[in-house]
């Protein structure tokens, strides 16, 4: 660098912030990095001998391909809707709740007790018992790392993360134990919930579609209309401005992770009764992780939301038709995420930022 | 007093790609990053690691591609919120999630050229993995199974824990590290060069994180590749970190402990306690630790103020 030796001169390139881009011109620049996006991941497709043009068309294609096959894309969407409205009231509120993955176990195991053990209650009633108890399942662990971040201080980021694990293991000690399915011939697993127990189908998919689009109209009417969509927003620009403000920020912690939470735990339910038709260990399967790129892409808005988790289910459903058809794994599908993210992140910087080049003749 | 031994030995084994995990993401939070990607980086370094061993038959070069491998993912990490300051929790899961996704996918690719469809690494480099043996030391009783019995990486990561340790708190440069961790600004304006300072420690502390990757391939999975091959042992190391209090020596300790929570279930009796409750048990101590730690919060053994926050020159 020629500067090394003259700290007196300015640097060649400076960062600046520069004013506010217009709404329009911020999305321009997001699409292009999308844009972008596409060609890294091309770069990457081709790399591995692929053609990128007809592995991104077989994508698509593969996604739209078929009434079954729409059903499919919708099916991997309903998980990842429902996961980021839920995780996108935590974030407004800056915390870092990445405990979606276990709040989608417990919403899970709670509605899944009823599926076992109330299955003769009549149907319409055990649905709904079923929704209300993943949602205190969820909410349930959502409320323990906010007692703790509200009590003690205690990180929110690493506590969430690991009950993740602690929800994954009371799975796996239920499978192996109290809920073992004793027909299974001692192959760990939970029985298959009866008929009653399942969500029912409309459209040829499983009813948490609905449930999902009702969800993003809640939420957003919650964010934008009520006193605490208001207050979540408060507390997640400034604790100390919420506190002066008379609002009782701890309380408004407690309560948000619990619905946070209890959005999640809805997801384990439609998951575990809609999809599985059991409780799996793999019921949310990195969806509370994805999750977490589907709201920040979408800037936490629940009807954009909706666009990218339905965008990221098409890139989930391609991939299993890319594998098929390519050989290549359905892991590329995490590849061109986060390499979709990467850029998306990268050009935020653009919206807020500009690098300015030191001008002839010294300083301006 | 055998079985103990035997336990302890075990427990070093199985906790040594934590303590690389773990320095790997001291260097990046001293550096002011909270780095969630250690799970990401560790695949990346296990995956480029593992298959450049394969193919070269070299444990050298495969050690220096598990560096480099974890290090590219740091650097992408590096870029994003160091100089665009990209939302550092964010671009960490997102790192995590990538380098998994890579990790895995190129797993499969170079499982689907293989011809056998299984991979494993040629015997050249497992013997050189295998367990050191100095003629008179380590058949020496107790002491030679304790100290003298483990394989070169055990050996290679505590030495870069004590080396980091003598970097950030004996040297000038790790001295301008900490004030960059605690407060940028002050130490910007005190002349530290911020940018490069961070660039350098956060690849440094994502190649490291990298060895520890192929470690998890090389080792715990006893040289043949499988999908998820680090299997959670990144982000048990980011927990770690605080249970050593962001002193890399005391990483070696803290590591060493969470390997022998990894192993317990083989050595204590079967008294009726499900499996389960062993595979929990790492998480659940963390979650402790994590509360513990934040009840009595010292000032000493908690993480650098800077943190978490992104550093924006014309903020000041």
């Amino acid at each position: 660098m020629a500067n090394m030796n003259n700290t007196a001169k300015e640097p060649l390139i400076r960062i600046g912030k520069r004013n506010e881009l217009t709404a329009k011109n911020a999305m321009f620049l997001r699409l292009a990095a999308f844009g972008l996006a596409l060609v890294a991941g091309g770069v990457f497709i081709l790399a591995v001998g692929h053609n990128p043009i007809s592995v991104y068309w077989t994508i698509i294609r593969g996604s739209f391909r078929s009434e079954m096959a729409i059903q499919a894309t919708i099916k991997y969407m309903i998980p990842l809707l429902i996961t980021s409205l839920g995780i996108t009231l935590a974030f407004r509120m800056r915390f870092w709740n990445i405990g979606a993955e276990g709040q989608v176990i417990m919403g899970a195991i709670f509605a899944s007790y009823f599926a076992l053990f109330f299955d003769g209650l009549p149907h319409v009633l055990l649905i709904i018992l079923m929704i209300i108890a993943g949602i205190i399942g969820g909410g349930i662990w959502g409320l323990i790392p906010a007692f703790f971040k509200v009590r003690y201080n205690t990180n929110e980021t690493l506590f969430t993360l690991m009950l993740n694990y602690i929800a994954l293991y009371i799975i796996v000690f239920l499978r192996d134990g109290p809920w073992a399915d004793p027909e299974s011939g001692g192959f760990p697993k939970i029985a298959r919930f009866s008929k009653n127990a399942q969500l029912d189908k409309i459209f040829g998919v499983q009813a948490g579609w609905i449930i999902g689009i009702i969800l993003v109209v809640l939420v957003f009417i919650y964010m934008r209309y009520s006193k605490h969509g208001y207050e979540i927003n408060v507390v997640g620009e400034s604790k100390a401005t919420a506190r002066y403000a008379g609002m009782n920020v701890r309380k408004i912690v407690l309560r948000t992770m619990f619905i946070s939470g209890g959005i999640c735990g809805i997801t384990g339910m439609v998951s575990a009764t809609g999809s599985d038709m059991t409780l799996a260990t793999a019921v949310a399967g990195g969806v509370g992780f994805t999750a977490i790129i589907v709201a920040w892409l979408a800037r936490l808005n629940p009807f954009t939301i909706l666009l990218v988790s339905f965008l990221f289910s098409v890139l989930e459903k391609g991939s299993t038709v890319i594998q098929s058809e390519f050989g290549l794994s359905t892991d590329s599908s995490e590849v061109l995420q986060g390499i979709i993210l990467f850029f998306v992140l990268g050009c935020e910087f653009f919206v807020r930022y500009r690098f300015i080049r030191r001008k002839k003749g010294g300083t301006d | 007093m055998e079985m103990v031994i035997k336990f302890i030995a075990a427990a070093v084994i199985s906790g040594t790609p934590l303590l690389y995990g773990t320095v790997g993401e001291i260097l990046n939070e001293k550096s002011g990053h909270l780095n969630l990607g250690v799970e990401g980086m560790m695949s990346m370094g296990a995956v480029s690691g593992f298959m450049v061993g394969y193919y070269s038959d070299s444990f050298l070069l495969s050690l220096i591609a598990a560096f480099l491998g974890g290090a590219v993912g740091a650097a992408i990490y590096a870029v994003l919120t160091v100089t665009f300051m990209a939302d550092q929790n964010v671009t960490g899961l997102t790192l995590t999630i990538f380098g998994i996704g890579l990790g895995n996918f190129l797993g499969l690719y170079y499982l689907g050229l293989s011809e056998s469809g299984t991979l494993k690494l040629p015997e050249k480099i497992t013997g050189q993995m295998r367990s050191i043996n100095i003629e008179g030391l380590s058949n020496l009783p107790v002491v030679g199974k304790l100290l003298f019995s483990y394989n070169p990486f055990v050996y290679l990561g505590i030495v870069i824990a004590i080396v980091l340790w003598w970097y950030l708190k004996k040297t000038k440069t790790g001295l301008s590290l900490r004030a960059i961790g605690e407060n940028p600004s002050a130490a910007d304006a005190a002349g530290i060069r911020v940018t490069k300072l961070k660039y350098i420690n956060i690849i440094l502390g994502g190649g490291i994180c990298g060895i520890g990757g192929v470690y998890c391939a090389m080792i715990i999975n006893n040289g043949v590749w499988i999908s998820n091959s680090v299997g959670g042992f990144g982000w048990i190391a980011v927990a770690l970190v605080i249970f050593a209090a962001w002193s890399p020596v005391r990483a070696i300790f803290g590591s060493f402990v969470f390997g022998a929570f990894n192993i317990l279930r083989y050595y204590v009796p079967s008294v009726g306690i499900p499996e389960a409750f062993y595979d929990m048990l790492p998480f659940l101590v963390t979650a402790l630790v994590l509360i513990v730690t934040s009840i009595r919060q010292s000032k000493e053994n908690s993480q650098p103020a800077g943190c978490g926050i992104n550093y924006f020159r014309e903020d000041r």
